[in-house]
């Protein structure tokens, strides 16, 4: 399962550390984030549910970043 | 400008007409504090961030660096400087958005080729209405001028259409009714109307687009080093700061019997952590692999990874398959060879050659082999097909017919011997069509596929970019892929392979060849995506609408043109180039300026230039990767 969401970021570093945020995150087998075109696109484990991990990586990119947003 | 962007322009026009009148009022004693009216009104957000940051144990980042800083100036009684710091760091950063949102703007609008919406008749009246609601089927109108939305089939109506927003290609083709049209293409002469074939998420547009919008996120090995040096170096350079601000101080005061002078060092160390701001670094990199890909797109080149551009540039070896990539892949005659005798007296009006292709093309008129198809195309006569009667083929040998009620053999070698006809055996590489009527041998037809026109030049042009060796991988048999290796000047062939064999091939390439230097296999992305997936770089060849040949392929070349090959190369190489001018400029100057910082040469003000100017030269660097047309 893989998505891509519309992000909200304002510099390349903090791309970068949301990306590892996302990364990290409960749920998440893989995440990148692209600064140029503002995505951010999710590899979720099997058999989680997308809505509930797309919060957690919320919270833990807002950690990071606190000007950042996804559009879920 | 967005409205982000805006209101921070606001905020620092207003700070810095408070900080001009705080100035000449200059305030001493506690008045001094008048300073901060300015300060916090550019600042709040920064040091909000910092606190947060702080909280959430994100220590190091630029805006807990940019709080110490100021908040330590003002707190060493510079509070101008403070101001000034914050105030200058927030110009930097609304030009770097502003130049990295118009920067981000200018590629996607090289790869602006999105249909807004199609035209669907109702009722004798045209509507517009948007792409993604145009069913399988059904039918639109596309009038001159305007994108074709959705891939389909022209039912009614003929025009022109300009492919080059997905081409490079600036020929307009032309578009009959019954040709196929791909989305993208702009109409431009005549009105016609399509019957969709694809929905829109389907559609060849949209997939280009998908493409090239996620090719950033494939990161490139330059772009993970960044992130992974950025991680090292500014937690290190805090260390560095705290250590400049502690350690002299202590060395002076305990061993050199000195005035510790801690404002001083505390100073030095503020100033080092300006300096310290990883950005500039962090944002022309993707900025310029951005820029490198939109460029190529341009070109009718999709890259679909930063990794793809960045190993193009050390591409040493390229595999090409013959057929379709070097050749045209379609059978064409090639020359006619005819008997001295071969014209009979009721032929007496065409010449010998035509004689012979025409009744070569009369009694193939019946299959529907790509040999006899191109015997049909090569025949200038209308063939009636009236005159041919008792049609016989013989699988493996060739067709026997009666012509005007006279007994022809067309076939190969095979069909001479049967027939017991004497012939003159032909050597020339390629396919020979052998020709004879009642028994006596007429002549015979030489059919080849056709190298394409660019093939010589594209070859020559890969030996100027400084390709080690060229080589081509054919199914063909020895002679043919000879005599096209030979005209166009290859390095290494391998013919009368098959398939799997092409794939054993590249592995034992990919053996033979170092780790630095790149193998490219091109090819036309039929049949060949094992290929495509196993060398470097798999680039795909005319493949505009062909979804299997995108699909495998990690660059695709639009058209068929393979001269793009090397400009492909060409425009990763200037790609690459910037992005090391950048990182050696970027850390070259912060280098010095760490020096001077520590040295207590450098003020606050040579740190925002190599915080802020550092970055903008950067990202101006990296904006030429757009500029393509020095390379063609």
């Amino acid at each position: 399962m893989e998505k891509t969401y519309k992000i909200e970021v304002d510099c390349a570093n903090c791309a970068e550390k949301m990306e590892d945020a996302a990364k990290k995150s409960e749920g998440v087998a893989d995440a990148t984030v692209s600064f140029m075109t503002q995505k951010m696109k999710v590899v979720f484990a099997d058999g989680v549910d997308e809505k509930a991990v797309m919060k957690k990586v919320l919270k833990a990119c807002r950690k990071v970043e606190p000007d950042c947003d996804i559009e879920l | 400008m967005t409205r982000k962007q805006k209101k921070v322009l606001f905020r620092i026009i207003i700070s810095a007409i408070l900080l001009v009148i705080v100035r000449l009022i200059n305030p001493q004693g506690w008045l001094s504090l008048l300073y901060l009216i300015p300060y916090f009104v550019i600042g709040y957000d920064i040091l909000r961030k910092a606190v947060l940051g702080i909280i959430h144990g994100e220590v190091f980042d630029e805006n807990f660096l940019m709080a110490v800083a100021t908040v330590g100036a003002i707190g060493l009684r510079e509070f101008s400087e403070g101001v000034a710091v914050m105030l200058f760091y927030q110009i930097g950063e609304l030009f770097q958005s502003y130049a990295v949102g118009k920067s981000r703007k200018n590629i996607t609008a090289l790869m602006d080729i999105r249909p807004d919406y199609a035209n669907i008749e109702k009722e004798g009246e045209l509507e517009q209405v948007s792409p993604d609601e145009v069913k399988v089927g059904q039918t639109i109108v596309v009038r001159p001028g305007e994108k074709i939305p959705l891939d389909g089939v022209i039912i009614e109506g003929n025009s022109t259409i300009n492919t080059s927003a997905l081409t490079g290609e600036s020929v307009p083709r032309d578009a009959l009714t019954g040709d196929e049209v791909i989305s993208g293409c702009v109409n431009m002469t005549g009105l016609i109307k399509v019957r969709t074939n694809k929905e829109f998420g389907e559609s060849t547009v949209s997939k280009i687009l998908d493409l090239v919008e996620n090719s950033s996120m494939k990161k490139s090995r330059s772009e993970n080093f960044i992130s992974r040096f950025a991680k090292v170096y500014t937690p290190a350079v805090c260390y560095g700061a705290v250590a400049l601000a502690v350690l002299p101080p202590l060395v002076r005061m305990l061993f050199l019997n000195m005035e510790p002078a801690w404002g001083d060092w505390v100073f030095r160390a503020l100033t080092f952590l300006v300096i310290s701001c990883p950005c500039a670094l962090v944002i022309s990199i993707p900025l310029s692999f951005f820029g490198g890909i939109g460029a190529a797109s341009k070109c009718g080149i999709l890259v679909k990874g930063s990794n793809y551009l960045e190993a193009l540039s050390n591409s040493g070896y390229i595999v090409f398959d013959k057929t379709g990539t070097l050749t045209e892949g379609v059978f064409r005659v090639k020359t006619v060879y005819a008997e001295d005798n071969a014209v009979g007296e009721d032929a007496a009006k065409t010449n010998a050659e035509n004689y012979v292709l025409e009744i070569a093309a009369l009694a193939e008129s019946y299959s529907s082999h790509p040999i006899s198809t191109s015997l049909r195309e090569a025949c200038a006569n209308a063939l009636d097909k009236e005159r041919v009667a008792q049609v016989e083929e013989i699988s493996g040998h060739g067709v026997t017919a009666l012509v005007d009620g006279k007994e022809a053999a067309v076939g190969n070698a095979k069909l001479m011997k049967k027939l017991q006809i004497a012939y003159k055996e032909c050597t020339e590489p390629g396919t020979i069509v052998y020709v004879a009527l009642e028994q006596k041998y007429l002549g015979c037809i030489l059919i080849s596929d056709v190298i394409k026109e660019d093939a010589k030049e594209a070859i020559n042009a890969l030996k100027t970019v400084g390709i080690k060796k060229t080589i081509m991988l054919t199914g063909d048999n020895k002679a043919v892929a000879e005599s096209v290796g030979k005209e166009l000047g290859i390095d290494e062939l391998h013919s009368e392979l098959l398939p799997a064999d092409k794939v054993t091939r590249v592995e034992e390439l990919l053996n033979e060849k170092t780790e630095k230097d790149k193998l490219i296999f091109v090819g036309d992305g039929i049949n060949d995506a094992p290929v495509l997936t196993r060398a470097d770089i798999g680039i795909a060849m005319g493949a505009l609408g062909s979804d299997a040949a995108i699909e495998a392929a990690d660059v695709v070349l639009m058209d068929d043109d393979p001269v793009k090959i090397a400009l492909a190369i060409k425009i990763s190489r200037k790609c690459l180039r910037i992005v090391y001018q950048n990182i050696v400029f970027a850390l070259a100057v912060k280098a010095l300026c760490l020096i001077l910082g520590a040295l207590g040469i450098a003020n606050m003000w040579i740190a925002i230039f190599a915080d802020v100017g550092v970055m903008v030269i950067a990202v101006i660097n990296a904006t030429r990767t757009l500029y393509t047309n020095k390379l063609t």
